[in-house]
């Protein structure tokens, strides 16, 4: 894991987002005494990952635990508040819009909702024409279009439907076009921010295959952001499981669904529906869920963890390599209580 | 290019805006009677049996003739004569060009302005939205008229009469175009922020592309249909504008008159019973204001997102 450079880095990034407003609304009278009052929403807290050239990393997390926040940080989407984000060795969080351009080609995003994703005052034709002209300034009109055809025929969309526009196609059928859309510009790397959790069940495996083979036939290496389990096992080689704007645990695929360590993920993966079970057998967390306004002194799954202890309570535990060859930011399991 | 503008055609043809258009009576009348005014302003010159800027046509022996179907009508003027001695009918087709040129003239230049501030204020938010829109806000809180008449009469002082009848019209498209931008630019400001959260521009951004671009090429473009709305009622209201400062004296000057000129040239006489010089171009003027409001109405109706989602 150590080896090779990671393609993406992430280095201790953290966001937050302003809830108190402006100046004047900060101000507040507290016992006649005038005082400014700040609040924020942190959304990411200290997340360290790499991406490995050609991996699939997936991250997974209950809704509002910063996984989104992540994809649209690394993305250049969101500014981080604190740490960094590195591509190929360089540092880019910090870039200007004008050294940033070559990156953009090399990243691209795949959305959530493919009905809003696609501009609906333009053909698929334009959609897929624009970023390449605007990044191959030098190409003719036909190596251009010849790059969308290939594009759209390699996510399965008939090049002759490129006249029509995004309303005209379903959803599986946007999505495709969103990704096809990413691939224009001949990226390395593809950040999916839950790009199947908007489809039919029956389109999400086909849309996932697409995924999976434009990863083997382009060499892609993917960030994917879902909550969604079952994708997981199916789509990535690492997962990272997230709990409010941390990451608390790191593994290979397999290696997570079969021994999963921290507590947290323990819990997530016996909440699976599965076939066989007669009474489901999962684990019940207890506690008041915190909220990422007040966030939690020390490990922020404290207050619902079985395992806390008063270490738990005050110090923010650090992701440590265990013997199964995962990561876990866990004091229980460091010290060999779990 | 022929199949390009066939198949756009073809699209307009299957489009909502056809189909509702065919079937509402009023936005047909409204519609043709608008484009009959339009075309009788714009081929003026072509139909109007006498020109009323050229003095040498003008007998003033001919003053204040009634319309032809009236006693001591002359079939040689078909609407009577002001009390210059011009044909009315010809002042009124000369007039109409007047008031539709103002109207979608300052239409025009508040648009541009109202479009231009409303993308800025709207995506860039932040200080230069507080600042655009107290601005906006500050406009707004006078009237529209009394910004217009204030102006228009120091122009008219520090011009003159002779000088300030050669550039009236520019005047009044630059008065009345600068005194509504505010209703565009909040319109088009409230879509904006709709538009720019949504994922299309967020992809737009994650290309690359600058930020010029994603304002008029990718947001701009989802805006429009409001914009058109409003438009079309702004055209009435700048001709009725137009017409309110003619007829206080500060707009289009007697010897180039536009409707509200007219109207308010005739009014003069309208008690030694020369009726015909203030109500028939008074009647043109309302029938005009009347279809583009109906008009306005009426896209109002087709565009309204919760009435049909396009």
């Amino acid at each position: 894991m150590t080896a090779p450079a990671p393609l993406v880095e992430i280095r201790n990034l953290e966001k937050r987002f302003d809830l108190s407003g402006n100046f004047l609304e900060q101000l507040r009278f507290r016992n006649g005494k005038l005082t400014r009052h700040q609040e924020y929403v942190h959304a990411i807290n200290g997340v360290n990952l790499q991406v490995q050239k050609g991996e699939a990393l997936c991250v997974v997390g209950e809704s509002g635990c910063g996984k989104s926040t992540v994809a649209r940080t690394v993305m250049g989407l969101l500014s981080p508040s604190g740490g960094e984000v590195h591509y190929g060795g360089k540092r880019i969080d910090d870039m200007s819009g004008k050294a940033v351009l070559p990156y953009r080609r090399k990243m691209q995003m795949i959305f959530q909702n493919p009905y809003a994703s696609l501009n609906p005052r333009m053909t698929i034709q334009q959609t897929l024409e624009e970023p390449i002209r605007f990044h191959h300034p030098d190409w003719t009109k036909a190596d251009i279009k010849n790059q969308v055809q290939d594009v759209m025929q390699s996510v399965g969309i008939d090049p002759d439907w490129g006249v029509r526009y995004a309303h005209e196609f379903s959803g599986g059928q946007r999505q495709r076009i969103s990704i096809a859309r990413a691939l224009a510009v001949d990226p390395e790397f593809i950040v999916a921010d839950e790009p199947i959790s908007a489809l039919d069940v029956s389109i999400q495996a086909q849309v996932l295959n697409l995924m999976m083979d434009a990863q083997e036939a382009r060499g892609l290496t993917y960030l994917f952001i879902t909550h969604d389990l079952a994708v997981v096992e199916h789509f990535g080689t690492r997962v990272a499981v997230m709990y409010l704007g941390t990451v608390c645990e790191l593994a290979d695929t397999a290696t997570l669904f079969d021994s999963p360590r921290h507590p947290y993920t323990q819990a997530l993966l016996s909440a699976i529906p599965r076939l066989e079970d007669h009474r489901p057998n999962h684990i019940r967390l207890h506690g008041e869920v915190s909220t990422p306004v007040n966030l939690p002194s020390g490990c922020v799954f404290h207050g619902r963890c079985p395992y806390a202890n008063d270490r738990c309570r005050q110090e923010i535990p650090a992701l440590i390599a265990t013997d199964s060859g995962s990561q876990v930011a866990c004091h229980a399991v460091e010290e060999g209580r779990l | 290019m022929s199949t390009a503008t066939l198949s756009r055609w073809s699209r307009f043809r299957e489009s909502f805006l056809w189909y509702s258009f065919k079937r509402d009576k009023i936005a047909i009348v409204s519609f043709v009677v608008f484009v009959l005014i339009v075309a009788a302003g714009v081929f003026a010159p072509l139909l109007a049996p006498a020109d009323p800027y050229d003095l040498t046509q003008i007998n003033i022996m001919n003053s204040e003739l009634p319309p032809m179907w009236l006693d001591g009508g002359d079939p040689q003027f078909p609407l009577g004569t002001d009390a210059q001695g011009r044909d009315l009918l010809s002042t009124i087709l000369y007039g109409t060009r007047v008031s539709l040129l103002i109207g979608f003239g300052a239409v025009l230049l508040q648009s541009l302005l109202g479009i231009l501030f409303g993308l800025l204020a709207g995506y860039l938010g932040g200080r230069v939205d507080a600042l655009l829109m107290r601005v906006a806000d500050v406009q707004l809180s006078f009237s529209t008229l009394m910004v217009a008449i204030i102006v228009g009469a120091v122009f008219k002082a520090s011009f003159g009469n002779l000088m300030f009848g050669e550039i009236a019209i520019y005047m009044l498209i630059l008065i009345i175009g600068v005194a509504e931008w505010p209703q565009i630019a909040r319109t088009v400001r409230a879509s904006v922020l709709a538009e720019k959260k949504k994922e299309y521009v967020d992809a737009a951004k994650v290309m690359g592309f600058r930020t010029n671009r994603i304002m008029f090429r990718h947001i701009l473009p989802n805006t429009l249909s409001p914009i058109f709305v409003i438009g079309t009622v702004q055209i009435a209201n700048a001709i009725i504008s137009e017409a309110a400062l003619s007829f206080l004296g500060l707009g289009m000057p007697e010897t180039q008159p536009s409707l509200g000129s007219l109207i308010k040239s005739g009014f003069d006489y309208i008690q030694s019973g020369s009726w015909w010089i203030t109500l028939i171009p008074g009647l043109v003027l309302v029938v005009l204001v009347l279809v583009i409001n109906l008009l306005g109405d009426w896209l109002r109706d087709v565009m309204n997102p919760r009435l049909y989602k396009g």
